[in-house]
């Protein structure tokens, strides 16, 4: 870096510099590269090992320092035109932030390699690979090595090499095998770049890690760092997962900045900590993030004045020292002036005396801390959603139309572009309701699901809820705030003793000339056109490796979720179904190419969902499922693209399945992912209503895919002991595992908000299909026996003999058939391991809504409450328990906004539905048979549930049929009907689920 | 919130002789006794002048029979006021008298220009730390917006207002964080809206009447909290309630007349700081 720093500054406007580098590298690189041309693959598996060794990537960094810069003066002489072009595409941007940055120590040449490794990518195919691909580290790296560009190749030997006998230290095995480092960007919030190398499979953590001990920060909870998915959204960077899955395409740059905006920052312990938080504010408001009057603009200016130059001094101070600044969007003289009226009257406040009269006065600001997003309500009238601390507002143009405190939400899921939250009822009413907005794409519905996901738990929890790591499957997005809680920070921060860091204010200056030629947010986003051609790249040589491909599956799901991360958490398939692997694997694919690839994914997403829910049903039957089997399973996932972290999952997992098979007996509140994601969000109503009709109704729901359900059930601050520990949240991620899950998070995914009592409600599954079960008990809850038969057919290469009719075409048609057997009062006990959770679960709701109605009334008599949200033009979806399940059927087809390519049939046997409420049994047991054809794949759950003394056994049945041709459903189901009462005799099939997918036709992107 | 109440000046409106029969009204039919408005004001304006605030008094304004109602001419917050567009069009013409006095106090006065927008002051509730804005007969959803441009430090929501004149018509602010609310439906209905959209937390001061729940309150240096609100002959039950806040310099003030064309104790009356200008 050294070199750089030097270098650079005179280069900086300049785009060229890092062509020069690059071409610099490239050249440098051959020569030493050629002879470890074969080294890579082999040191490959050992990086998955490495990879958590933080101390790995710098350690050697710093020595070969000296080097790079040789390298790189006498590369900078050479300018290839091509590179030239490239880099003012992408890189000019990051160069330019580069060049200030601070740290001298980093070799320059680490840097180089590594841009141009990804510089080169969309030229060489092979080497863009790497960067973005990234789901397989071992993998992708034999893969490019016989792909890659001659010239691409041998940087990439280098780089492994190089650390190895430079670095020498650190670890010889680690080096020699081939240490895949990488140099992130990162702006910071004084608008310089800050150079870090961290090694390619590094996670968020670490290099979150590396910024905040480079500005010496200790309360960074309250910060993180953002980067621009392709499609120029800012997306926040998980520290739990790896880079290079989530920044998927796009360049290692990123932003440092301010992610929850403390509503009271004179708490906040250190003065460097307010110092940053100024600077983000400074930079909203210069930008007009955040809009306040001219008075406002001109005294938080003049505090800015105050803090970065101190005492007015007229000899110093002349009449334009203020224009060098940048406060305000549009910068008027008056503004001026009356910025240096003020400032004059600050004399004698110190920096630190300064920022905190400044983030007094920004505080009140009513956007201060709103995170935007732009969606429309029912009507398709364009709104603006606003996440805040308190919760989430609603906007039309300007004016605040709607809020919805934490404590009034229940429920928020995203399906597809459908952000969706349910909202407790009032006072007056007796029903919950569902609001809807539509957002831009998915993705954008995703991002606002993860915001408002972790602001509620860094606001409102004590402690962040746990995600569920047992869980083999996952539907949806498992996606949790991981990092400390406000609470927690707090409580950190209050403990840190150590004499104030020095630290320089100077910033703005910089970052306000910075913000005026070349925004500093959007610096970022020059990266990615170069990122499309990435993807493009490898596509069009068509030598994707399935590996690869499989790695790009997940880039797309990447790009569509910006969550990359997840994927390799979900990824664990359960089903050894090979075949509906495959076909996620084709699907993966398409997505490869770049255009196609929103379609695709949906596609593939639907179809996975469809397995995936199934899954996740699974999941909870699957106590019993050995180890082995498992693995195998996983292995079998095919979307997967990495091997390495299934390792660890699978290590992990077998004990934590079963940690959470206990937890899951527990029957709280059960949410069947049965059929589709609304299916299973409204399966107990829908189950109800049935049930209070007595009879079998066939109901169509058109929906645009199954749904994979996350319910989260999240103790409440409040109602938990003050202590954080007390409360934990349950993570009620389905998890369907395969590969495709990721996909499925993206799609969609559920979090509740909910405090619960019982930190112990970790397993939705259980919850839900116990739920259904209550829904589906034709009697009293005790007596049922519930068979669930579920089919699943993905017609890929022929029907499936039993199931299919006919072939489809190129469709997947899955269906689900759930039989339930009579209620048999068998009063099987099996060892009933009654879970004390379940009455916690029970519980729960009654808790809530007390503590709700609490919260509220918080204020005393006095206090105004209001339990009525005002009326906005959202969506409004009334679900309740006790209607009929036409009705809810029918509300659940309004809700879509997106065309639905999926068809989903649903056929409920006559049920008698004594309670609306769902009894939550307790899971007796749990297994799970798998049986695979060629074409077909069966899966059969078998639960026993204990419920008020009398046990039920449900058997679901899923089958999934891939294949070509369409399917007649009523054919298929016909026989899968059949064949469940033939097996079944004692048994009555209470539900069956088609769901078809077909082609798909991507209305978001 | 802390300098909630704080004022200077008081604008007020002559009455015109066109007061008495061109007053538009909603539906009290009750004819005005002009004698009594014309006593009335006066009383409210000796009132002002007793508290120490600096009242400007506009002359009255014969073709504008609505002009003694300066509250809807014009939000003033701190050192801005916005000149609103009247929903009704009789009464836009009010505006330039008020544009003059405010200029004079030398606020940032910025004008309502758009076409499609109509807001009425008496719509207007500033809680000293957001704004609420009801969407009623005379105030529509670009008002709103434009007040929205013009004050941006502040969260500005709408409240629907289904009966009822306008937003003021049963709600004022009675202090600091304390929101007087009158009982109707509509009320408290409105109310419930405002607590929702809130980031804030307020008290409320609920009275029988909704035209009781418009009062005046100002915080004067030295004087403390002083509540002008409507007195026990007129609304016996509501007043009460008044009298049981503690703290305050009550002032209860007659508004017989002027009730009868829907004007509240705050629509004859705009407030300003002059040393809010930072």
């Amino acid at each position: 870096m050294t070199t750089e720093v030097g270098s650079e500054p005179e280069v900086k406007k300049e785009p060229e510099k890092s062509p020069e580098e690059q071409e610099a590298e490239q050249q440098t690189n051959p020569s030493e590269s050629a002879p470890n041309g074969d080294a890579e693959p082999q040191p490959a598996p050992d990086n998955a090992e490495n990879a958590e060794a933080e101390p790995a990537p710098s350690d050697p960094l710093s020595t070969p320092s000296p080097d790079g810069q040789k390298k790189e003066k006498g590369i900078s002489r050479f300018l290839p035109p091509w590179l030239k072009r490239q880099k003012s595409n992408s890189q000019a941007e990051p160069r330019d932030g580069h060049a200030p940055t601070d740290t001298p120590t980093q070799p320059p040449t680490q840097e180089e390699l590594e841009d141009g490794q990804e510089e080169e990518g969309p030229k060489g195919e092979g080497t863009a690979v790497q960067p973005t691909g990234g789901a397989q580290e071992v993998q992708s790296g034999e893969e490019e090595s016989p792909v890659a560009n001659a010239e691409t190749q041998p940087v990439k030997q280098k780089e492994g090499e190089e650390w190895a006998p430079e670095s020498g230290v650190p670890s010889a095995l680690k080096l020699g095998k081939k240490m895949k480092i990488t140099v992130c960007h990162v702006t910071l919030l004084d608008g310089t770049q800050f150079p870090c190398e961290v090694e390619k499979r590094a996670k968020g953590q670490y290099l979150f890690s590396k910024v905040c001990e480079h500005l010496n920060l200790l309360e960074k909870d309250y910060f993180g760092l953002s980067f621009k998915d392709n499609t120029d959204q800012r997306c926040w960077l998980d520290p739990t997962k790896e880079i290079k899955h989530q920044i998927h395409n796009s360049q290692w740059q990123f932003a440092f900045s301010v992610k929850f905006y403390p509503p009271d920052p004179s708490q906040l312990t250190e003065d460097i900590t307010r110092y940053l938080l100024c600077l983000q504010l400074r930079q909203d408001i210069s930008l007009g993030r955040l809009p306040c009057s001219f008075v406002t603009h001109a005294l938080l200016g003049s505090y800015t004045l105050q803090a970065e130059l101190g005492d007015y001094d007229p000899d110093q101070h002349r009449s334009d020292y203020i224009a060098q600044f940048h406060f305000a969007p549009t910068q008027t003289k008056e503004l001026e002036v009356k910025l240096a009226e003020l400032h004059k009257s600050h004399k004698g406040m110190t920096p630190a005396q300064a920022d905190i009269q400044f983030l007094e006065n920004a505080k009140k600001l009513s956007m201060y801390g709103v995170d935007l997003h732009h969606a429309k309500d029912s009507e398709g009238v364009d709104i603006m959603l606003g996440v805040c601390a308190n919760g989430l507002l609603i906007y039309k143009d300007r004016l605040r139309i709607n809020r919805f405190a934490w404590p009034k939400i229940l429920k928020i899921s995203y399906k597809r572009c459908n952000f969706y939250i349910k909202i407790r009822p009032g006072e007056t009413e007796q029903f919950e309701s569902t609001v809807g907005f539509k957002l831009p794409n998915h993705r954008a519905a995703k991002r606002i699901w993860k915001v408002c996901v972790e602001h509620h738990t860094f606001f409102r929890l004590t402690s962040p809820e746990q995600p569920v790591k047992s869980k083999f499957l996952t539907l949806g997005s498992r996606f949790r705030y991981s990092g400390r809680t406000q609470a927690q920070t707090r409580q950190a921060s209050a403990l840190i003793h150590r004499s104030p860091p020095d630290f320089q204010r100077t910033s703005s200056k910089r970052s306000a000339r910075s913000l005026d030629g070349a925004p500093v947010v959007s610096v970022s986003d020059h990266t990615h056109p170069l990122v499309s051609t990435h993807a493009a790249g490898p596509g069009e040589n068509g030598r994707d490796s399935a590996l690869e491909l499989y790695s790009d599956s997940k880039s797309p799901q990447v790009e569509e979720g910006a969550e990359p991360g997840k994927g390799a958490a979900t990824a664990v398939p359960a089903e050894p179904a090979s075949e509906t692997w495959k076909a996620a694997d084709d699907s993966s694919e398409l997505k490869r190419e770049p255009r196609v690839q929103g379609e695709n994914i949906y596609v593939r997403h639907s179809k996975l969902m469809l397995e995936d829910l199934d899954k996740t049903q699974e999941e909870v039957l699957r106590h019993q499922a050995s180890v082995s089997e498992l693995k195998r399973s996983f292995m079998e996932a095919a979307p997967e693209p990495r091997p390495d972290q299934w390792d660890k999952r699978l290590t992990g997992s077998p004990a934590t399945s079963l940690h959470l098979q206990a937890h899951g007996k527990s029957p709280t509140r059960l949410e069947s992912a049965l059929s589709d994601s609304r299916d299973i969000s409204k399966s107990t109503e829908d189950d109800q209503s049935s049930g209070l009709n007595g009879q079998p109704e066939v109901i169509e729901v058109v929906e645009e895919t199954v749904v994979i359900e996350e319910v989260v059930r999240v103790a409440r601050p409040q109602s938990s002991a003050p202590e954080t520990a007390a409360t934990e949240p349950a993570l009620e991620g389905k998890d369907e595992g395969s590969a495709s899950s990721d996909s499925e998070s993206e799609e969609e995914a559920e979090y509740h908000p909910q405090l619960s009592g019982s930190a112990h409600l970790i397993r939705e599954d259980p919850e839900e299909e116990e739920q259904e079960v209550g829904l589906n008990q034709e009697a009293p809850p005790a007596a049922l026996k519930p068979c669930i038969i579920r089919e699943d057919v993905t017609d890929e290469a022929a029907a499936t003999a039993a199931n299919m009719a006919e072939p489809a075409d190129a469709q997947q048609q899955e269906g689900e058939v759930l039989v339930i057997p009579e209620k048999a009062p068998n009063g099987h006990t099996h060892d009933s391991e009654a879970p004390p959770t379940l009455f916690d679960e029970e519980e729960e709701p009654s808790f809530v809504n007390g503590d709700v109605s609490h919260v509220e009334g918080e204020h005393a008599p006095q206090v105004i409450c209001c339990s009525e949200p005002p009326v906005v033009k959202t969506e409004m979806v009334t679900i309740s328990d006790t209607f009929s399940a036409q009705k809810a059927e029918i509300t659940t087809k309004e809700v879509p906004i997106v065309h639905t390519e999926t068809k989903t049939i649903t056929y409920e046997a006559a049920q008698l539905d004594g309670s609306g409420d769902v009894e939550p049994g307790v899971l007796m047991t749990a297994h799970t048979i798998t049986s695979e054809s060629l074409c077909t794949t069966t899966t059969t759950h078998i639960t026993k549930t204990l419920k008020g003394g009398l046990s039920e056994t449900r058997i679901e049945k899923r089958i999934v049929i891939t294949g070509d041709s369409d399917i007649d459903h009523d054919q298929a189901l016909a026989q899968a009907i059949k064949e469940a009462k033939e097996q079944h005799p004692d048994m009555s099939v209470t539900r069956v689920v088609v769901h078809k997918e077909t082609d798909l036709a991507e209305e978001d992107e | 919130m802390a300098g909630f109440g704080n004022f200077t000046h008081a604008i007020v409106r002559a009455i015109p002789g066109s007061f008495a029969t061109g007053a538009l009204r909603t539906e009290n039919l009750e004819e005005v006794d002009p004698n009594r408005a014309l006593r009335e004001k006066k009383a409210y304006v000796a009132v002002l002048r007793e508290l120490g605030l600096e009242v400007l008094e506009l002359p009255a304004d014969e073709s504008m029979p609505d002009c003694v109602f300066v509250e809807d001419c014009a939000v003033v917050c701190g050192d801005t006021a916005l000149l609103t567009r009247p929903g009704a069009p009789s009464r836009r013409g009010e505006v330039e008298e008020m544009k003059t006095a405010l200029t004079n106090l030398s606020l940032n006065v910025v004008e309502m220009t758009d076409e499609t927008a109509t807001l009425d002051g008496g719509d207007v509730l500033f809680t000293g730390a957001e704004f609420f804005v009801g969407l009623s007969k005379r105030t529509n959803q670009r008002g709103a917006e434009i007040l929205a441009d013009t004050f941006k430090d502040y969260a500005v929501s709408t409240v629907p207002v289904s009966h009822g004149l306008h937003l003021k018509s049963f709600c004022s602010m009675a202090g600091p964080g304390l929101i007087a609310i009158g009982s109707s439906q509509t009320a408290q209905r409105a109310l419930k809206t405002m607590q929702q959209l809130s980031d804030h937390k307020y008290d409320k001061l609920t009275v029988p009447d909704d035209a009781a729940a418009n009062c005046v309150y100002i915080n004067m240096p030295g004087k403390g909290h002083i509540l002008l609100h409507v007195t026990p002959e007129q609304f016996p039950e509501s007043a009460k309630v008044f009298e049981k806040l503690k703290d305050y310099t009550l002032i209860p003030v007659s508004n017989l007349e002027n009730v009868k064309v829907d004007g509240a104790l705050s629509c004859c009356l705009v407030l300003a700081n002059k040393l809010a200008r930072v």
